[in-house]
Order: C-alpha cells, then sequence, then structure tokens
C-alpha cells in the first residue's frame, strides 16, 4: 500500500491560557505539537505498514517553516518521505481553499512517488477544530471516504476500517484510492525510536512553494478566496451563580441536592 | 453557486425506522427566525426510508416546505448516497442558507455537499443569527478545543452552510401542520456507493450508548478509581433512566469504553441534566459538555474547575454521596 497521511503542526490547546485584561488567547510561549489526531492517523499507517513492509508513508504539512518539526516527528515515528508545502499565497486559507491546496499538492507528489491508495487525515485538528479538511480533500479527488476511523487494515486485498458509531464500531469495507480520517483508538500511537529519531534530523524536507504547483487555480487560494472568514472570535463566558453545596455530612449534602433538583424541575 | 429563493433549508437526518434524529426537529427553532430575518420559506429537507414519521414531525414544528427524498438506498446512511441528493436538491431549487445537525454523519456529509458546490461551511455552531451589517448568518462556533468562539460568515458564496451541534437548540411547541410537501425521486447506483458496512460490532459493554441524544447522562472520570467504580454511577444513571458518560482519564485507564467518552475528543453532548461524578473539569471535558441545562458536580476537591460551570456542586466523596442521592431518587420515584 502506498499511504499519505496529512499532519497538522498546532497550538498545544491544553497550555492555553485568557489574557483576563483583554479577554483574548495568549499564545505566546505555547508549545507547538504535532496535532494529536494526527498521530492516530500515523499509527494507523504505521499498522498497516507492519502487516506489510513493502508499504511506504509520506506525511505532508502545510505551514510555515517551522512546521518541518512536525514532519520530522512524524519521520522518526514511522513516516519514509516527508514534504512541506508553504508559501504567502496559502495563509489565512479556510477549509475549502486548504483541502483544495491539500488535493493539489497530492496530485503533484504523486508525480514523483506514484499514486498514493490511501490518504490519512486526523479527524479534526485541535485548533481549528472544524473536522472538515479530511472529507474535502476526499471530495476535491473524487474519492471515497470514512471517517472516525478507528483502526484500518487491509484483508482480501480490500482496504477496511473500523468506524466509531454511537452503539459501538462497524467494519466497513472501501474502494481504494480513498480517504480515511482517525479519532483516538483504545491504544496510543508507537513512539519513535533513537535510531530513527537521529535519522529524522538529518533528514532532508523538500519544500513545496505555490510555484511548485503548476497546476493549482490561484483563484481558489488564500483568504481572499476562502468562502468563510472570521468576523471576530472572543473568549467564552463562565457561567457564574452556581450553588455549592457542602454540608456537615455526605448523607445531608445528597438530600440538600436532591431536594433543589426537584425544585428546579430537573428530576 | 447562486442562489433562486430567499429559502432556508434545515437537512434533518433520519435515522434507519425512519424517524428523524432530534437535532434536525430542534434546528427548526432557530431556522424559523432565520428564515424569516431572511424573508424566505423555512424548509425541511428529509432524506432517508419510509420517512413519513420524519416528515410529519417536521411538519408539525413549523416548516413551511418539506422537501423529500425516500428510497431503500437512503435507509442506512452512506456518504456517496446522501451527497449526491443533498447536492442535486441545493441544485435544483437553490436555498440562500442550510443548516445540517452536526452528528457524526451530519459531519461528515457537510464538508463533502459545502466542497461539491464550492461554499463555505461553518463547523459545530452553537449559536446563530443574522448579521446586521451584511444580512448574512453570523455563525459562531467554539474553536482551540471550547477556549477561543468564533463568529463566521461566508458573504459570497451560497448556500451559506453550517453544520449545528445537536442539544443546543430546543424542539418548539407543536402546531398546525402547514407544509407544501414535495416528493423528488433522486435514485443512486450500487456501483455510486464506494463503502459497505462488512460488519457492526456491538460495544464492549454491550449497551448502546447514545449519549448525543440522552437527555441524562451521568458521567465518571478518574475519581471513580477503577472499573468497579462505575458502578454507583450506573446505579444512578439506571434510576434516572440516563446513559454513562465518561472523561478520557477513565477511557484512558480502560475502566470504560471510548464510546462512554464526552469531550474534544469524545462526543459532544448537551442533555437536561449533566451530572459529573470524579471529574475535574478540564476544558477538553467541558468543551463536550458546557452546553448542557443543567450540570451538577461531585467532586471532593472545593477548587476543581467542574465548580466554576456547574449550577450545583457537592463537595464531597463521590461514594458516599451517589449511593444517596440514588435512594432518595428511588423513593421519590417508586
Ligand atoms: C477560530 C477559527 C475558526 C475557524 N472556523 C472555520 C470554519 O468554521 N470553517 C472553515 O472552513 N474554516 C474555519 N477556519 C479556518 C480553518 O481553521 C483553517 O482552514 C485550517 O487551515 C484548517 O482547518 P482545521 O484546523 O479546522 O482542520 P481540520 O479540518 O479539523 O483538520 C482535519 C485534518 O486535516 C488535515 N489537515 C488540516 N490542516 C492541515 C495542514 N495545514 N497541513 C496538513 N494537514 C492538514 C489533518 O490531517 C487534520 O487532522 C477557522 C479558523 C479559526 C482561527
Ligand atoms: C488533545 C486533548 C484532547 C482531550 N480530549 C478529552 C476529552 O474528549 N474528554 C475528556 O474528558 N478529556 C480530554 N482530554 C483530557 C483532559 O485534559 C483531562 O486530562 C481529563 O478530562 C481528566 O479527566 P478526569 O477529570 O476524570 O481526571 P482528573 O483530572 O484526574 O480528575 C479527577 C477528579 O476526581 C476527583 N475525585 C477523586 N476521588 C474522588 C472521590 N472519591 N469523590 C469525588 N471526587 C473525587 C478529584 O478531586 C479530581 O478533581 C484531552 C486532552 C488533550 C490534550
Amino acid at each position: 500500500m502506498k499511504m499519505l497521511v496529512c499532519v497538522k503542526q498546532v497550538p498545544d490547546t491544553t497550555e492555553i491560557k485568557i489574557d483576563p485584561v483583554k479577554n483574548t488567547l495568549i499564545r505566546e510561549g505555547v508549545p507547538s505539537i504535532l496535532n494529536p489526531f494526527d498521530s492516530y492517523a500515523l499509527e494507523a499507517a504505521a499498522r498497516i505498514k507492519d502487516k506489510d513492509p513493502s508499504s511506504t508513508i509520506t506525511v505532508i504539512c502545510m505551514g510555515p517553516e517551522q512546521a518541518k518539526a512536525v514532519l520530522k516527528e512524524s519521520l522518526a515515528i514511522a513516516a519514509d518521505k516527508a514534504y512541506l508545502i508553504s508559501g504567502r499565497e496559502f495563509g489565512g486559507s479556510d477549509t475549502l481553499c486548504t483541502s483544495y491546496i491539500l488535493s493539489e499538492a497530492i496530485k503533484e507528489i504523486e508525480k514523483t512517488e506514484g499514486k498514493f491508495d490511501i490518504i490519512l487525515c486526523g479527524k479534526q485538528a485541535i485548533d481549528g477544530d472544524t473536522a472538515q479538511v479530511g472529507p474535502e480533500i476526499a471530495e476535491h479527488l473524487g474519492y471515497p471516504q470514512v471517517t472516525y476511523g478507528l483502526e484500518a487494515f487491509v484483508e482480501d486485498g480490500m482496504v477496511k476500517v473500523k468506524k466509531e458509531v454511537e452503539d459501538g464500531a462497524e467494519i466497513i469495507g472501501i474502494q481504494t484510492p480513498c480517504v480515511l480520517t482517525f479519532t483516538k483508538p483504545s491504544f496510543d500511537p508507537r513512539f519513535p525510536t533513537i535510531r530513527r529519531k537521529m535519522a529524522a534530523n538529518k533528514a532532508n524536507i523538500p519544500v513545496l512553494a505555490f510555484t511548485d504547483l503548476p497546476d493549482i487555480d490561484p483563484e481558489k487560494i488564500g483568504l481572499k478566496h476562502s468562502p468563510t472568514h472570521v468576523k471576530k472570535t472572543f473568549v467564552p463566558q463562565k457561567k457564574t451563580g452556581g450553588i455549592k453545596i457542602q454540608e456537615e455530612t455526605a448523607e445531608e449534602s445528597a438530600k440538600k441536592l436532591f431536594t433543589l433538583l426537584s425544585e428546579a424541575h430537573v428530576i | 453557486m447562486v442562489n433562486k429563493t430567499k429559502d432556508f433549508w434545515v437537512f434533518v437526518e433520519t435515522n434507519e425506522d425512519g424517524t428523524a434524529k432530534n437535532v434536525g426537529i430542534e434546528l427548526l427553532t432557530p431556522g424559523r427566525e432565520l428564515a424569516d430575518a431572511q424573508g424566505g420559506r423555512l424548509a425541511a429537507v428529509v432524506i432517508g426510508c419510509n420517512t413519513d414519521a420524519a416528515v410529519s414531525e417536521a411538519n408539525r414544528h413549523g416548516a413551511d416546505q418539506i422537501i423529500v427524498v425516500d428510497s431503500e438506498e437512503y435507509r442506512k446512511y452512506t456518504t456517496d448516497a446522501y451527497t449526491i441528493a443533498l447536492v442535486s436538491l441545493v441544485e435544483k431549487y437553490g436555498p440562500l442558507s442550510m443548516m445540517i445537525g452536526a452528528t457524526n454523519n451530519g459531519r461528515d456529509l457537510g464538508p463533502r455537499v459545502a466542497c461539491r458546490l464550492q461554499t463555505g461551511l461553518t463547523a459545530d455552531c452553537t449559536a446563530l443569527a443574522i448579521d446586521e451589517a451584511t444580512g448574512k448568518v453570523a455563525w459562531t462556533r467554539p474553536a482551540f478545543g471550547g477556549n477561543l468562539m468564533a463568529t463566521i460568515l461566508c458573504p459570497e458564496h451560497y448556500p451559506q452552510i453550517g453544520t449545528v451541534r445537536p442539544g443546543v437548540f430546543k424542539k418548539g411547541e407543536e402546531t398546525e401542520e402547514k407544509a407544501e410537501i414535495i416528493r423528488e425521486e433522486i435514485h443512486v447506483s450500487a456501483d455510486q456507493i464506494r463503502t459497505q458496512v462488512l460488519e457492526i460490532l456491538k460495544d464492549m459493554d454491550d449497551e448502546k450508548v447514545d449519549l448525543e441524544n440522552a437527555e441524562i447522562i451521568v458521567s465518571g472520570g478518574r475519581g471513580v478509581g477503577g472499573p468497579e467504580g462505575f458502578e454507583p454511577v450506573r446505579a444512578l444513571a439506571k434510576v434516572l433512566g440516563a446513559t454513562v458518560g465518561s472523561s478520557r482519564a477513565a477511557v484512558d485507564a480502560g475502566w470504560i469504553s471510548h464510546a462512554h467518552q464526552v469531550g474534544q475528543t469524545g462526543k459532544t453532548v448537551a442533555p437536561k441534566l449533566y451530572i459529573a461524578c470524579g471529574i475535574s473539569g478540564a476544558i477538553q471535558h467541558q468543551a463536550g459538555m458546557s452546553g448542557s441545562d443543567c450540570i451538577v458536580a461531585i467532586n471532593k476537591d472545593p477548587d476543581a474547575p467542574i465548580f466554576d460551570i456547574a449550577d450545583y456542586g457537592i463537595v464531597g466523596n463521590l461514594f458516599e454521596v451517589l449511593p444517596i442521592l440514588t435512594e432518595e431518587i428511588r423513593k421519590a420515584r417508586a
């Protein structure tokens, strides 16, 4: 299987603090990480490769030069090859434009690497949180998709995905080439080995700029051509006025809660 | 695409038995206001199989028009069939705006449809309005794991589309049925559907975990201490007819399956009542449950962040509090 994994560099949203005066996010000093969902996608690809070592894993990331860090991390974990897609022209793209750029980059990379059978994405990036880029890449390429994947495997020549659904999971068979997006599975993704880490640090990561994508339509990229615009952002208000119950004993507290809930008609 | 009407569409997702998923009916409530503000009609779009129940429910909740695509290939959701059907309806009728419930299927379908139509899509909205300056829909949504809210416009592309989180809006009062019902025959051949369900695996504890439609959720976190610690949580859920949820810490520890997880990497829920037991209330957990109508927290740490968003909080040991609370409710309901 020839696989391509889309990875994004994101701020660690658990480390984000709010500026209490300006009421905005403080992004300075927040560490940048490999989007956790993308590490699940990478793990899914690595598991396919474990079973069939002739498989290859290529990773791509659109972002600034510093985003090479997540590509190196992906190389250290499991990937064979990495490309950075970078350019001012791409800045400010919403999901429709981002997915278009990524799909054009994929087509360009296929000219040297050959056609990919499976394109793997995270379910969502923990900063933008839209979960739209994966399905939109699939649509730009005209491929079928399975979202909310937990695991993928190849059996009897068919790609099968374990998909999370409301009451458990389903095994879905899908035609290739295809796009799969991944959510958190029950297992942890593997760690890089020291040897792979050292090799990844030395790896040469080609950069695809706007001019390296001759087929891309400049009218379909960037802030200017994005259909959605962020009009404003604000920090959500905290709810106040909650009632705290702390009686002498747990029994009294529980009974008081029961009374309050009954009076408020919530139970 | 150019819009042909000022209509506001609500996609009403159906279950396999042809009934409507709650969120589709819920969205008719804000849909009414937005359609009126846009100066167009409110249309419900029902796709499924044997959908009479869904059509009638949409009719009783204020739709002016219901567009129905009903046939066997839509019984179970597939990305390919639903995208073909919804896109051809949009192309034929040209609505100004459209909402899709942000269920797993809705978030699978929305980007596919928006991309085929080359228009914008706002994800997982929790508030809706009409922007005064432009008259466009102002879609408001959480990002950065719930740390930031963003208001988004789609000023020049049609339709303006958003997925909207279940449970944020309430179903309206039932009214007289008045909708014009339009039936469309759109058929998708088997070879146009490129995925196929091969096997259905039930959840490990063999219970249906439908958190998104639950009216009451009782969740346990790391504070329950182990798999057996979920017993008092389950007991309370049982007397309340509630669904059991959990934090990620409890899932990661292997005490309960991921299907129960609430939060950024789990389910987003908005029940009438959410009872968090032994959950600290990390921002990623809050991202999945802060839209609940009433939040109750039981935690022994008085400074736990969950108390910041709780309507009622007990500072105490869950193993002491839960059995008494369960017993009180049992007595009251007996
Ligand atoms: C506050 C805020 C709100 C926004 N809301 C919207 C909105 O509602 N609609 C909209 O269209 N745009 C929105 N955007 C813009 C959007 O965040 C960007 O287009 C972003 O580049 C991609 O979206 P995402 O981060 O949500 O990715 P997701 O769609 O959540 O990402 C899914 C997967 O796609 C892949 N992927 C995503 N980005 C990259 C990348 N740069 N390189 C490689 N792989 C990638 C990864 O595998 C990732 O796991 C918003 C931006 C901000 C700042
Ligand atoms: C990218 C990312 C995504 C994430 N997604 C999610 C997600 O989807 N959902 C989620 O929940 N988390 C998520 N997390 C993890 C989140 O940051 C927290 O680590 C997690 O929610 C903590 O779970 P908890 O509250 O059960 O555990 P803890 O934070 O350890 O809290 C346990 C609480 O139990 C209390 N307690 C202990 N014993 C008792 C007792 N006997 N009686 C009463 N109280 C007791 C303690 O005082 C404490 O407050 C995510 C993290 C990241 C980085």
